[in-house]
């Protein structure tokens, strides 16, 4: 049973995370109706600028200017590439994003090369014991972090201009527009709310019980699309329902690998692959996205 | 003096041209109706005016001027800072937010601080008690009718000095479609300029002072509103009022050089 609660909560955990990085996802999806496959190429830059300034500056600080520099990364792609692709077709957007990811990724794995880089955060590998339920510190950390964010980022959702704008430019871009939204203004500022939120991720990604940031990070990162797909794409909700529910059947699955070695190994890995098709099946938009509906 | 000129205004989709050399004046203060059926340019005036041909891959030559000022080659955003501002066709509330998220997009693209945007809403309140009473519903569930007041409503938040109205009665039972009217009327009473586009030209001819009629892509006639009223040709086209002569002419059409029926051959 305390093995089952301490699965439970560190699944929460990092599923709050994966919130995190589903949320931007899902942000410039409504913003934009772009799916963004460049998202984990902004958590590694946020990650990858915290990682290479914390032992000059201090974590905090250095925590700071990533999350400001992933924000700006994000900026940057929307204002140099994903605008002048404007009126594009949006699968073509998305392979635009494809291409984005691939020059980011190289250029900042060109520059860790083998290494594993270490983010200097400040819980180290401690852990919290009570009741007999043992939790790392960085787990603790991440789902108070995460919480306040997403609770942060929802009120500003509901109750902000920004917000007004975002979601009405979301509902009906050309209406928005007759209002005065600008709508360049909307979709960049989706995609640097995106690039800062993924580099909190980033940071939570890679403390303990992880080695630190490498490479394969940006494959953990991945693991949000299943959470914001099995969510439904378009819906705020849907993301942090879908990267709870990836978080917990993860932890879930790689705790009780044992007793699944029938399966093989590795299970945790797929888990979340394997529930989101399960959820495409009986819902094709996702938990809480918004049905497609056409007029034929 | 005329606040909104346009002159020699020329739009096409691609291939498809939707309007040409069309000049249209709206007076400052009045209201001037913009009467024609399906497929004649209706929309694509407004649109021209309000900047968005873009989302439909239209472009345009001819110049469009708000108070001298030249509107074409702005971005749509700026065309509502300068106070011209479009009610679309068929409502297109933000169905998914509330009644009072929609008058709050309305208030984004105007120049004016806090107390400007809470006055308007004063006002939008005063024109339509029930958006007051259903500001926290989503707009999806409002009627047809109570849609258009909000698409009304919402226009109004950012303090128009120009209103251009696309087929408010679009849809609207006789009923809803006159109360709809007068409000055009209060709110042009109030100081606003209003182009209102109409099929429903029994309306839009009472209401208007002026009124253009544009016929696959031109303006076929203009004048006082009064005056194309009493015109036998408005008259039989889109008053539906038919007289002898008439009558006959459409007669003699159908019984003419009729064919017998066979198969399409598209």
């Amino acid at each position: 049973m305390t093995t089952f609660i301490e699965l439970l909560l560190g699944g929460l955990a990092i599923g709050s995370v994966y919130a995190l990085i589903a949320l931007g996802f899902v942000v410039i999806f409504k913003a934009t109706e772009v799916v963004n496959f460049a998202h984990a190429s902004l958590l590694l830059a946020g990650g990858y600028v915290t990682a290479v300034l914390h032992d000059d500056i201090g974590f905090w600080p250095a925590l700071g200017v990533g999350v400001a520099g992933a924000a700006v990364v994000g900026a940057a792609v929307e204002f140099l590439v994903m605008r002048r692709y404007r009126g594009s077709d949006h699968s073509v957007l998305a392979i635009v994003t494809i291409g984005v990811d691939i020059l980011i990724t190289t250029e900042l794995t060109r520059r860790m090369g083998t290494e594993v880089l270490s983010l200097g955060d400040p819980w180290g590998d401690g852990v919290v014991t009570v009741g007999g339920i043992t939790l790392a510190q960085t787990r603790i950390a991440a789902f108070v972090v995460a919480g306040l964010l997403i609770t942060l980022f929802l009120l500003a959702f509901r109750y902000t201009s920004w917000g007004v704008s975002m979601r009405a430019a979301a509902e009906n871009p050309q209406t928005a527009a007759l209002m005065g939204i600008r709508l360049g203004r909307v979709s960049l500022s989706a995609w640097a709310v995106a690039g800062a939120l993924a580099a909190v991720a980033a940071l939570f990604l890679t403390v303990f019980p992880t080695p630190g940031l490498e490479r394969a990070t940006s494959f953990a990162a991945l693991k949000a699309f299943p959470a914001a797909i099995l969510g439904g794409l378009d819906s705020t909700t849907g993301a942090l329902v879908g990267g709870l529910v990836v978080g917990v059947t993860e932890s879930l699955a790689t705790g009780y690998q044992g007793d699944l070695s029938f399966l093989g190994r590795g299970i945790g890995d797929l888990a979340p692959y394997l529930v989101m098709l399960v959820v495409l099946l009986v819902r094709p938009a996702g938990l809480f996205g918004t049905k497609e509906l056409a007029r034929v | 003096m005329a606040t909104l000129a346009i002159r020699d205004l020329s739009v096409g989709y691609g291939p498809v041209r939707a309007l040409r050399d069309v000049s249209v004046d709206v007076p400052a203060g009045a209201i001037t109706a913009v009467l024609g059926g399906n497929g004649a340019g209706k929309t694509t005036l407004l649109r021209a005016v309000s900047r968005t041909l873009g989302f439909h891959h239209g472009t345009g030559t001819g110049t469009i001027r708000f108070d001298g000022r030249r509107l074409d080659g702005l971005r749509p955003a700026q065309v509502v800072a300068a106070g011209v501002i479009q009610v679309p066709e068929g409502r297109q509330v933000f169905a998914r937010m509330t009644v009072a998220d929609n008058l709050r997009a309305g208030a984004l693209g105007a120049r004016g601080g806090r107390r400007t945007t809470a006055a308007a809403l004063d006002r939008v309140h005063a024109l339509f008690p029930v958006l007051a009473q259903r500001a926290h519903q989503r707009a999806g569930l409002l009627s047809g009718g109570e849609q258009q007041m909000l698409a009304m409503g919402r226009a109004l938040m950012a303090g128009p000095r120009l209103l251009l109205l696309d087929e408010p009665s679009l849809g609207l039972a006789p009923l809803m479609a006159a109360r709809i009217a007068e409000t055009v009327q209060e709110i042009n009473a109030d100081g606003t300029s209003v182009m209102l586009v109409e099929q429903n030209a029994a309306i839009a001819l009472r209401l208007a002072t002026t009124a253009y009629v544009l016929d696959v892509g031109e303006v076929a006639l203009s004048g006082p509103a009064g005056e194309l009223a009493a015109s036998d040709e408005v008259r039989r086209r889109y008053l539906g009022v038919v007289d002898e002569t008439a009558a006959a002419d459409a007669t003699r059409a159908v019984d003419g050089p009729s064919r017998p029926l066979s198969r399409w051959s598209a």
